[in-house]
Formats: C-alpha cells, structure tokens, sequence
C-alpha cells in the first residue's frame, strides 16, 4: 500500500520507548475499551500509488466528459475553456496546501491575491466590497438573505421564480431553522411580476427581494422595477448576476442592489460535476460589518510596509461564536484565486469578448432551433447567454435521447406551467458543433 | 539525528520590497486572452443586447500580458506558507501532507470535465465515486447512511443540526436547546444558532472532558441534542462519552458528532459505537484533501438508520443490477448544496482512503497520537500543560507558564502566545493554532500530524523549548524579522479598512 507516514519500525521502537509504552495501543489507554473497535475498519487493504491511479482512471472511463457529450447544459454550470495558465498558476502547491491565512507575515500570497480578487468582484458587481469568497452560488444566496434578514430585523424574504430553482431549494433548506419566510414571486413571460403580490401578501414585511438577472430562463429581467418593489416594501435588493454576462451588462450595484451575489465557476473552473464552485459576494458600504465569510484588507506592519491581512474579524465564528453573522469558516479561496487569475488573463477587453461570443452562439443557436417545424420560444424576454425553447417532445426524453447522438442537451425547466428545454452555448462551441446539435435536434424531435 | 524533512527554515523568499498588485502591473492595452475559432457570426453588441441593459464601457479588470500574470502569482505563491514548504502544526485544522496522487485523480478529464446535470447513465464513475465514499465514511463512523452535499465542516453542521430539527418535528417535538462544551469550535454555536436553536455552552470539568454529572444538570425535555468533538479540542479522548450519550438520549435528545478531529480516532473507535447519532467530517482534514489557502473543503454528514430518510438528496445508490443513480431520501430536509457537493475533494478523499485502506488509516491515527505524545513529552516542564492527560492526536499547551508565573492573576513573567507563534515563523516552522481553545490562556494547540516524522517533531520541540527558555522581551515583540514582512498591525487594518484597490 502507498503510505505518507514517514516512521520507521525503528523510529516507532524509540518514540514508544521514550513515552514509556510497550505498543502503539497503549497510547489510546483512555479510550474505553467497550468502545474500542475490534478487528479493525472494514474496509479493503491499502493499494500501491499505481493501483490507486489505475482505479481512479477506471471510474473516470465511466463518466462521459464534455468532450465526449458536446455541452450545451448551463442552468448554473457552464462549459468555458480554461487557458493553461489559471490551470498552471491554480495548481501552484504554494496555494493548493496553504490553510486559511492565520498568520499573514507567511501569507502574504493568498491574502494579496484574495485581496485582488475581491477588487475584482467588487467591480463585476458593482459595489464597493466584495468577500474573499463562499462556496457556491446557492450558499451565497442564503447568506445573502441572512445578512438582509438581520439587517432590517425582518423575517421573511420574497424570492423571485427566476432565481435557479436549486438555489432556492437551499435557500429553503438552509433557512428552515432560523424561521425565514419565503415567498416566490412568479415569472410572467420570463421577468419577475412584483405586481402579482398585489399590495403584499399576509405574513410579515420582507426583509430581502431576491431577483435574478440574467434568471433561470436566461432572460434579463430588468432591475428597476426590482428596486421600486424592494423600495416599496423596505426591503435590500439581494440581486443574483452572471458574472460573464457582466461582460456586457449594467452592473447590479449601479441598478440599485444591496447585496450581489453570483456562481463564479464560469471564471477558470472546470465543470467537475458541480464542485468546488465558487460563491462571489458583494456589498453596499452600508452592510460591510455583516459581510459573511472573510474579508481581506489591505494595511501596514509595525515597521511601515505594505501587509494584507484578515480584516474585522470580530464578526467570524471563532470569535463571536452563536452571535456570528455567519458559521462560514473553510470557503473556496483556491477557487478565488483561479477566479483571479482568469479575470486577469481575461483583461478588460477579454471579459467583454467572452460575453460576446457567448451572446454570439447563443443567438446562433437560438435562431438555428426556432427554425425547427414545432419548436417556439419558451418565453420571449431577451436572453444573453441561455435561452429557453418549448419542443414538441418531454425535455426529458429529449436529453435522453440527444446523449445517444453524442449531446448534452442542456435542462429541463419549467415556468408557468408549461415545460422547455434550457439551452446554453459558450465561446467554447463551435458553428459546426451548433449545426450537428441542431441536425441531431430534428431527428430527435421528428 | 538526520535532519527534520519539515522545517523550512532554508527557504529562499527573496526580497523585502512589496509585491505590486495586477492592478499596478496593468498597462492600457495590453492583453493574455485567446479565444478558439469558432465560425460563429459576428454580431455587435448592441444587435444582441438592448440599449437600456448594455454596459457602455467594459468592467475595468486588469491588463497585463501572460508573462507579467505568472510572474505576479509565482511571486505571491513565494509569499506563502503551505505544507508543501513545511510543518504547518495548526492544531484542530490538520495540515497533514496531501498525497500528489489525489491530485492527479481529481485532475482526470473524465471527472473534471463532467457537466452536474449529465444523465446518470452517463456519469456512472462519478455515481460509483460517491456512493463507494459515502459506503466508506459510513464504516469509519459506524453510521448507516451519509450525504456528501455540505461543502465544508461548519456546512455538515448546519446540516445535522438542520437533521436534528426535522427529527424531532417527525415526532411531533419542538425542543429549542443545544449543548456544546465550552472547549468547543466556533462554528458548533454559530452553527448552532443558525439551525434556530439556542446553544448552551457546558463547562469542561478539570480534567479537561465532560463530566456526567455537570451534563445532567443542563438535560431537561428542551434539549434538542448535544455536540461534541471526540477527542475535543483539547486533544484529549471524552472518557465518559458512553454515558453522556446515554443521557442525552434519555431526555429524547440526539448526539452529534463534530467531525474535525476524527483523525485521532480511525480504526480505533467509532461516532456510532459511542452512542452519536448525526455525524459530520470535514475530508480537508481526516482524509487529506488540500486546503487551497482556505478552501475548498468537504463536510459529508452521516446518520443513523433512523435519520437516514431525512438527509439532503438526491443522494447516490446502487441499483439491482450494479448501476448506479440518484435518489431523493423519502422525507428529505432537501438540497444543502447547487449540485452534488464539492465533488473534486471527494474524489481526492477517495483517492486517499483508497490509498491507505483500513490498515493505513489506523496507521494514520496511531502515529498522529504517537507524534503528539512524543512532542508533549518534550515540552512538559517547559510549558504549561493545563490538562496533562495522554493525549490523542494534537496537544494544548499555555505559554503563560513559560518561563514565568502560570498562576491565575500573575502573567506578567509568562510569554504570550501570539509572540512563540511569532518567534516560530523565525524558527522555519509554521505556528501552532493559538488562543484556541478559549479555556485555556495564552493557548498553544499543536498538532504534528502523522506526515511529519521524528526528526521535524524533535526540531519544533526543540524550537518551542528554545523560544520558551529565551522568554518574553524585546526579541519576541519584535517577531518575525525573516519573513517577507514583519508583524502585522491587524487593529489598524481594521480600524480604516482598505477592502479593494480601489479604496487604496
């Protein structure tokens, strides 16, 4: 079997002899013996690296990678190239086997690339301090609410239907115990309907509005008459962005949003099965001392130098414990970092391409399946980067049957009662790969 | 003696002049992106997004080539500590060495470049993965069933704490207390509150564990359950976990196992044999997966058979005919995390328990408790050692007592512990966590780990004893003078907060 203990026999021999004892059980004296276990794990032997490398590439020949299955699936997962250079500069073991920056004098490295990050969320979102990360979109979503719900002293939220639906699926799992009630407000035609609540609906005010844009559909759904609701009601604006389509559209923080939060995979994460992703956050100045999870900042050493360090730390579990403003304490700094990176490889111009491309195939593809006889737009707001149709055929059978023709067809959804298909296409897609989706779409649906 | 693989006093950071961030690298213009050829039409934006939602001018980033960005993050990657360089003794966070091997396996096409939503007959590797892992921490644990959503420890605990929850409402019960030692981690009450539930710390009694006889006087029909970490942050085993489990169960309660020093105890003993009900493991520590700086990490929560069918789903599971696919537990408290969990970390755990087997992880176990017997047996006499029992897997020590005066009221002599953390950096070793736990003053909490071998363990005792026998004074105030920058002025960081460049 490989293994990383570095004791010889001898060395065991010694170290035991030094403390007095005849065998390594003797050093789990105050472990009662009723409860110790007898016979040992029931697991198999340990296995030489080789055998283990072996084992691991057999189960990833189970698994048909996007190369294989041509990816036009999103709904919060999105299959971009990721240059060698984020795979280069995020594999570095400096960062990899690093632990959470306790002690800055020796690391100074994740802090300052933690620190550009967050300048860098800061300006995708639009406002003024960003996190150094949480784990994913959907968690990013739940704190974000927490953060609304103790800032106004208001227990309840409304969440719009275009906010991906296994986000809210956490939202409501995460929330069940501290008593947040959640209302979903409807899509009409892919835009959040505030009006459809009418004058409110019973149960307390909301604390928090929740909107997404671009949403689940894809759509943009216009943040203005998000804030009017919001400011109607008293509530922050919690607004969830993509932050490639950010390439190319206002940001939320100028449209008037407390809080942003967004899936920051598309930013130089491989697709992997849904994790490690990333949860990007952002705040008005007004919440700074709610912000969950770490925040980095920038300040000196006792002899002048420049020094970036953990910051307002007094708000972290480990300090502040049940009146926490949250239990984050592991999150997803090397997920961070890559994001850092892409968006510095990316560059100004870059970012901004990359939306457009994305925006390019996505009308391609749009338009190349709306000339299918029986297939229509799911609904008719502008879309960005996803688009959602409705086939003459369950999108379930159609996935089923578009991953024997070598596709994945992206995700059944579902609004207003009637199902479609969600459809994503990134700089990654060529026109021919469009065109064979396309063809293979025609038989499927035939 | 050979010398210590892990001390990293050797180690070349160059230069003391500040790294400009990418920001002050950027220059107008200049750019690394490349994207592939497509053949896509070339639409302009304002034909694919209407006026009134188009940015008029792109997010300002960065502009730098790719030769000034890999300078910049190599350069900052010479700033940083990581085990890779060398010893990281944090006690409770357990930075052991992360075997290359797992890197490899989670950095195979066929995992990393698998779409979550991919039907599961065509992700049927990932699907074996999981449920083989979740098989695997259910033996460790002596649990009957796990979900691998929770994407880190405090996670896992929100999680089981939610688990709790929906049990008791299952039996038509509404209790509003948990317990918690007072040795406990922060996250086990801001987790605690979060679940909805009031946290009630339980003082640890003068041996250091829960004593039965204090626990009874907090159980009545309002506790919902207790947590408790075995062997607890003082590294020491909790004697009379049997019993207080009995209790707490007794009053209708559940027992909730923090899983963050379950390395101590692998192939030795197990959360369900000592009465524990809801278990969570944080796999960036017991199973060796890398802590990326901060993350990501991997909290998979385990049950007992009879909280099985509320946990997260769609968890995976096995088929009659040997396939694999996904299924939603009857009465799930729902999805705790976008997709299926941080998957890449769970294939590197598995990679790991593949690796080691059950015989390498007791071996794992019996060497960690033998490493921190071995260095607290070469600090005793030197630190103060507040609950001198054997200990398990990591050591808490006071740097109070060193070379000064340990008794309550008279530290004027003692040695603080932010500065033999400080002194230890000057030393080539990364510090030990320090005032943590909060019951113990000026608390040093060492954990060696078993990756690091006699030699290492020897130099950091050697290097704590040293330190210790130098005393407080001028030389340890002025603590690190060989690191790229000297000690930190945390309070005025705080004080005017500088968050983004753009503030600078």
């Amino acid at each position: 079997m490989a293994s990383y203990v570095p004791h010889t026999d001898q060395d065991l021999a010694r170290m035991l002899s030094d403390l007095g004892l005849a065998d390594l059980d003797q050093l789990f004296a105050s472990v009662p013996a009723a409860l110790r276990l007898a016979g040992g794990l029931d697991l198999p032997p340990g296995r030489p690296e080789p055998d283990v490398a072996a084992e691991m590439a057999r189960l990833a020949g189970r698994n048909r990678a996007a190369e294989e299955l041509v990816c036009f699936a999103g709904g919060g997962a999105y299959d971009h190239d990721v240059p060698a250079v984020t795979r280069a500069l995020a594999a570095r073991s400096e960062f990899v086997t690093a632990y959470t920056p306790y002690q800055p004098e020796v690391a100074q490295g994740v802090l300052q690339a933690l620190f550009e990050y967050q300048t860098l969320v800061s300006r995708l979102a639009g406002l003024p301090v960003a996190n150094a990360s949480l784990y994913d979109g959907a968690t990013a979503t739940v704190e974000a609410v927490n953060l609304a719900t103790a800032a106004t002293g208001r227990k309840a939220a409304w969440v719009s239907e275009g906010v991906n639906p296994r986000w809210r699926e956490v939202l409501a799992t995460l929330t069940a115990g501290n008593g947040t009630q959640l209302v979903e407000v409807p899509l009409r035609d892919g835009r959040t309907d505030w009006a459809a609540l009418g004058p409110g609906p019973d149960g307390p005010p909301p604390g928090a509005l929740v909107v997404a844009s671009p949403n689940y559909l894809g759509c943009i759904d216009p943040l203005g008459p998000a804030r009017a609701a919001a400011d109607a009601a008293g509530a922050l604006l919690i607004v969830a962005f993509d932050p490639v389509a950010a390439g190319l559209l206002r940001t939320p923080g100028e449209q008037g949003a407390d809080v942003a939060v967004a899936e920051g995979q598309p930013l130089g994460t491989p697709l992997s099965f849904g994790g490690p992703y990333l949860g990007m956050f952002a705040v008005a100045q007004a919440h700074v001392r709610r912000l969950p999870g770490r925040l980095v900042g920038r300040g000196h050493d006792i002899e002048g130098r420049t020094a970036y360090v953990s910051t307002l730390r007094a708000r972290e579990q480990d300090i502040r414990r049940e009146k926490a403003s949250s239990n984050i304490c592991t999150n997803q700094t090397l997920v961070a970092i890559a994001a850092m990176v892409q968006l510095a490889w990316l560059g100004t111009a870059g970012l901004r391409e990359l939306a457009l491309r994305c925006a390019r195939g996505t009308r391609y593809a749009r338009e190349s399946l709306l000339g299918l006889p029986s297939v229509r737009p799911l609904v008719s707001a502008p879309v960005v980067r996803e688009f959602a149709l409705e086939l003459p055929r369950a999108p379930e059978v159609v996935v089923e049957r578009m991953a024997e023709e070598g596709f994945l067809a992206g995700l059944p959804v579902s609004t207003e009662g009637r199902e479609g298909l969600l459809v994503a296409v990134t700089e990654k897609r060529s026109r021919a790969e469009v065109d064979a989706y396309v063809q293979a779409m025609e038989k499927v649906l035939a | 003696m050979s010398a210590p693989g892990g001390r990293a006093a050797s180690s070349p950071l160059l230069g003391r002049a500040a790294e400009p961030t990418i920001f002050d690298l950027s220059v107008p213009g200049r750019r690394a992106a490349s994207f592939r050829t497509t053949g896509m039409p070339e639409w302009p934006a304002e034909q694919l997004v209407p006026a009134s939602e188009l940015r008029p001018e792109p997010v300002p980033l960065a502009e730098v080539s790719e030769r000034d960005l890999v300078a910049h993050m190599t350069r900052l990657s010479h700033r940083q500590y990581s085990v890779d360089l060398g010893a990281y003794p944090l006690g409770s966070c357990t930075m052991k060495y992360n075997p290359k091997v797992c890197d490899e396996a989670a950095a195979l096409p066929g995992l990393l470049a698998v779409h979550p939503a991919t039907p599961p007959a065509y992700a049927q590797g990932w699907l074996e993965l999981m449920w083989s892992l979740a098989h695997a921490l259910c033996r460790v644990t002596a649990m009957d069933a796990a979900s691998l959503q929770p994407p880190a420890g405090a996670a896992g605990e929100l999680t089981g704490l939610l688990l709790m929850r929906a049990y008791h409402r299952g039996n038509g019960r509404s209790p509003h207390k948990v317990l918690i030692p007072d040795s406990a981690h922060g996250t086990n009450p801001a987790s605690v509150t979060l679940a909805g539930y009031q946290a009630v710390s339980v003082p640890s009694g003068p041996q250091g564990v829960v004593e039965l006889g204090t626990l009874r006087r907090y159980l009545d029909d309002d506790v919902a359950g207790m947590m408790l970490t075995n062997p607890n942050t003082l590294g020491l085993f909790e004697t009379e976990v049997a019993s207080l489990a009995e209790a707490v169960h007794g009053c209708g309660g559940l027992m909730y196992y923090d899983g963050a020093n379950l390395n101590a105890i692998l192939g030795v003993a197990r959360p369900g044999d000592m009465g524990f009900d809801i278990v969570h493991m944080n796999l960036h520590k017991t199973f060796a997966v890398p802590h990326g700086g901060g993350g990501p990490g991997a909290g998979p929560v385990a049950v007992t058979r009879a909280l099985a069918p509320l946990l997260p789903g769609p968890v995976p599971a096995r088929l009659e005919d040997g396939s694999f696919t996904w299924l939603v537990p009857e009465r799930s408290i729902g999805r705790a995390h976008g997709w299926h969990g941080n998957a890449l970390a769970l294939a590197r755990a598995w990679a790991y328990i593949l690796a080691n087997g059950a015989d390498g992880l007791k071996r794992v176990s019996e060497v960690a408790v033998l490493n921190a017997n071995w260095l607290l047996s070469r600090l005793r006499g030197v630190y103060t050692v507040p609950f001198d029992r054997p200990p398990m897997h990591e050591v808490v020590v006071s740097a109070r007592g060193a070379g000064g005066d340990a008794r309550p009221g008279r530290h004027g002599a003692g040695l603080r512990a932010v500065d033999v953390a400080k002194r230890l950096l000057e030393e080539g070793f990364h510090s030990p966590t320090v005032y943590f736990p909060l019951i113990v003053p000026e608390a040093l909490m060492i954990e060696p780990t078993e990756t690091e071998s006699p030699e290492t363990v020897a130099a950091l005792a050697d290097a704590l004893v040293a330190i210790a026998r130098q005393g407080p004074g001028p030389a340890a105030g002025a603590a690190p003078r060989t690191t790229p920058i000297g000690r930190v002025d945390e309070a005025g960081a705080a004080r005017s907060l500088v968050a983004t460049w753009d503030q600078g």
